[in-house]
């Protein structure tokens, strides 16, 4: 058994009891969390593939998770996407924590796939660039579940993902570049706002 | 059967909680050389562990949503160890049809280690609302008598802020403000034209080096705990200097049950549960300060029965537990986008509002009682679980144009909350719960909570406000309330602000009030709370300054009826 996975779970563990609890313990000792993060870093480090392994999603759903996560904000010239900067390890981590995320994440991918193969004959990976992106193109507006009700599951699964990997892609150090945050920091006095425009 | 274990010292003085009221004591009681014992339900605070300064979202597994999501509901994992809506064990319930939530900190420093730093004066007129409009009652004191004390907590603590002679808002003893961040500038050329009243705000973090504390370094984190202690927090300010004097002995994971009243019909100390052991222990005092929280202290006083205070201690008006009020509060935001067009900047500063808007309209007719001020904020803080929630839901779709949309938006938002006056009621008041008690065999408190139409056309008032405010700054106004529902006019559930106060108020007349001026009990005159109970109304000030201030003149009493001999 590797030793590490298992203090991970511990902590996990005691973390968890905190949380329900609801007393002051909440809050996470800093010096716990960084141990778990740092032990998440240390697993994908150690592991041959460099790979996180999920602990809710099966792989094949991980993947399709992956891949959604790299559509909704993916690299361009200016950053790396939601894939790069860890959305789907942290979706996979909350979900792995929270039933509610189980039905409308582990349920939605689920309806992601049978709607596919209702529509295409394929599930979503399996289908071509076109036919993914039809479905999407559906599920990702409001206004289509009005005009076509059997979407609307889709709709509301799609949405909740979307805010997911915004969550997981803008508190990443990539994304926090990406919106070029400047600040967390220690200074000697408060610069104030620069020269503001008329509205 | 258990045994009770008690202390064979006898204190000058036992205070019961560490927060606001009970540090305040503490610092005071001691410094004038008696010998204090501090219980505190909850465990020390260790800043340098406890304290999340400068972690990024990214250093925590969970961003800083917590285990499962969950902490998101609370105020989320990077905030100093701060209590919650829910204790496990330790529940309280509410009366049919009433939905109180009330927040307990069980913490060396109590709510003081996160809380807003927000640092109002009550005004003159605050302390003669029945003489103002016939609702409520006076004060049995004047702001004349307490501004000495605003003006020694505000030289102590530091409080930043500008002299500003607006009639709703008395000036204080001010350290320089921090400079206006872009949210506010846009804030108060919207409120210029308005004819709003939007002035610098007054916060205890220190913008200059106080007593040997040293000033902000603007990283915009207050809530989360200051290593410097360059924010104010009892337990880095008001404690330490108390037990430099030697004079104090501070237990923690003490859970106080009763004040125990002596044959003289005087306070003569107090049994708590250890909750290491859970055993039951007595400590010995002259004087009992409650200082629990204003609901916590009445249900200590509730609990603590006897043949001559069979309906609780101190209770002889029947007053205790009543006349309790939150702030009304309702929030909304817009999006601005003369805000795009800013570089990217520092924008984090103190942790807390640059600027703010008192009570601005007290000079005219208004369709409710009282008032309210606003706090605001925005722009471009430190990205967090949460923050792109709105522009999903506004943008939708995927891919590239959702994510140039993102670097587009991001800092442009700006949040309204206001915070406005509850008039008491005769619908809400805490008492005990004839059938729960909680982990340690204490029984709960059960809540009776109403808003009046005057705390929803104030609630109203706000969301109407807040709409002209982001128009004028040439915004679009984004927060839908409805007018009736479970929330009008957005108005949030009683003790959701946490500013409930009033369960043991003072007044000149002991047949309806708990305590005089200097927070002694009418029946019981070695006896005294100093939290947020004492209270008579509850402004659109938050309370803790003048909890502060309250604390501070009942210590300087006690200390001096002590040394006359006349608590023994």
């Amino acid at each position: 058994m590797n030793p590490l996975s298992v203090s991970r779970r511990d902590i996990l563990k005691t973390l968890a009891v905190g949380a329900a609890s609801g007393s002051v313990l909440q809050i996470i000792p800093a010096k716990a969390a960084e141990f778990a993060h740092q032990a998440v870093h240390n697993e994908k480090s150690a592991s041959a593939t460099g790979k996180y392994t999920p602990k809710f999603f099966s792989a094949r759903q991980y993947e399709l998770l992956t891949n959604l996560c790299d559509t909704i904000i993916p690299k361009d010239e200016k950053s790396g996407g939601a894939v790069e900067a860890g959305a789907p390890e942290f979706i996979d981590l909350l979900t792995s924590e929270n039933e509610d995320f189980q039905l409308i994440l582990g349920g939605g991918l689920m309806w992601l796939d049978s709607t596919c193969v209702d529509r295409y004959s394929a599930a979503y990976l399996d289908c071509k660039p076109g036919q993914r992106k039809e479905i999407l193109d559906l599920i990702a507006f409001r206004k289509n579940a009005k005009a076509d009700p059997s979407l609307s599951q889709g709709v509301n699964f799609f949405a909740f993902l979307r805010r997911a990997t915004c969550d997981g892609f803008y508190t990443s150090k990539i994304g926090i570049a990406d919106l070029q945050y400047i600040g967390n920091t220690s200074v000697h006095e408060f610069p104030g706002c620069p020269p503001l425009p008329e509205a | 059967m258990a045994q009770v274990i008690r202390s064979p010292k006898t204190y000058d003085v036992c205070i019961i909680g560490s927060g606001a009221g009970g540090g305040t004591a503490a610092k005071i009681l001691t410094e004038g050389g008696l010998n204090v014992v501090l219980l505190e339900a909850g465990p020390n605070v260790n800043p340098e562990k406890d304290f999340k300064m400068f972690l990024w979202p990214y250093d925590l597994p969970h961003r800083g949503v917590g285990v499962a999501g969950r902490a998101a509901k609370d105020f989320g994992e990077f905030l100093a160890p701060n209590g919650s809506w829910n204790i496990e064990g330790e529940p309280y319930t509410s009366a049919p049809g009433a939905n109180f939530q009330w927040f307990r900190s069980r913490i060396v420093g109590g709510r003081t280690n996160h809380w807003g730093r927000i640092a109002l004066r009550f005004a003159p007129i605050d302390f003669r609302s029945k003489t103002r409009d016939g609702l409520g009652d006076d004060w049995p004191m004047s702001y004349e008598e307490l501004a000495p004390y605003y003006d020694k907590v505000e030289s102590y603590i530091g409080v930043f802020g500008t002299r500003e002679n607006v009639s709703s808002a008395p000036d204080g003893v001010f350290l320089p403000p921090p400079k206006p961040r872009c949210s506010d500038l846009v804030v108060k050329r919207a409120c210029d034209k308005l004819g709003i009243i939007c002035i610098p705000s007054r916060l205890a973090i220190l913008t200059r080096s106080v007593n040997g504390r040293l000033p902000c370094h603007y990283c915009g984190q207050c809530g989360r705990g200051c290593v410097t202690a360059s924010n104010f927090s009892s337990s880095q300010v008001l404690i330490p200097p108390a037990m430099k004097t030697g004079k104090l002995t501070m237990v923690t994971g003490a859970m106080a049950r009763e004040v125990l009243l002596g044959k003289d019909g005087k306070a003569e100390g107090v049994s708590y549960i250890d909750k290491a052991t859970r055993a039951e222990k007595r400590v010995n005092a002259k004087a009992v300060v409650l200082a629990a929280s204003a609901c916590e202290s009445a249900r200590l006083l509730l609990n603590s029965k006897s043949s001559q205070f069979p309906d609780g201690l101190a209770n002889s008006s029947g007053t205790v537990g009543r006349y309790l009020t939150d702030s009304v509060g309702s929030d909304g935001g817009g999006i601005v986008p003369v805000l795009e067009k800013m570089p990217p900047h520092n924008h984090d500063g103190v942790g807390g509002m640059h600027m703010y808007i008192p009570w601005w309209k007290f000079d005219r007719k208004n369709d409710f009682p009282r008032g309210y001020h606003i706090e605001f904020g925005g722009g471009r803080d430190m990205p967090g679980v949460g923050m792109f929630n709105g522009l999903c839901h506004d943008e939708e779709g995927y891919g590239a144009r959702l994510k140039q949309r993102a670097r587009e938006t991001y800092g442009t938002h700006i949040g309204l909350s206001g915070r406005g006056e509850m008039v008491p009621n005769p619908d809400t008041y805490c008492e005990i719960d004839p059938n729960v008690v909680d982990k340690w065999g204490i029984p709960v408190l059960r809540f009776h909570f109403k808003w009046s139409d005057y705390e929803l056309r104030q609630a109203q008032d706000m969301q109407e406000t807040f709409r002209a405010i982001i128009e004028a700054a040439g915004g679009e106004y984004k927060t839908k309330t409805a007018i009736d529902g479970q929330y009008p006019f957005g108005i949030r559930e009683g003790g959701k602000i946490i500013h409930e106060v009033g369960t043991a108020r003072m007044g000149a007349d002991p047949k309806s009030s708990v305590l005089n001026s200097y927070c002694q009990a009418h029946d019981v005159k070695n006896l005294f709370v100093m939290d947020g109970a004492p209270l008579v109304t509850n402004p659109d000030k938050n309370p803790t300054l003048t909890i502060m201030a309250l604390a501070w003149r009942a210590s300087e009493y006690l200390l001096d009826q002590a040394q006359k001999g006349n608590l023994a």
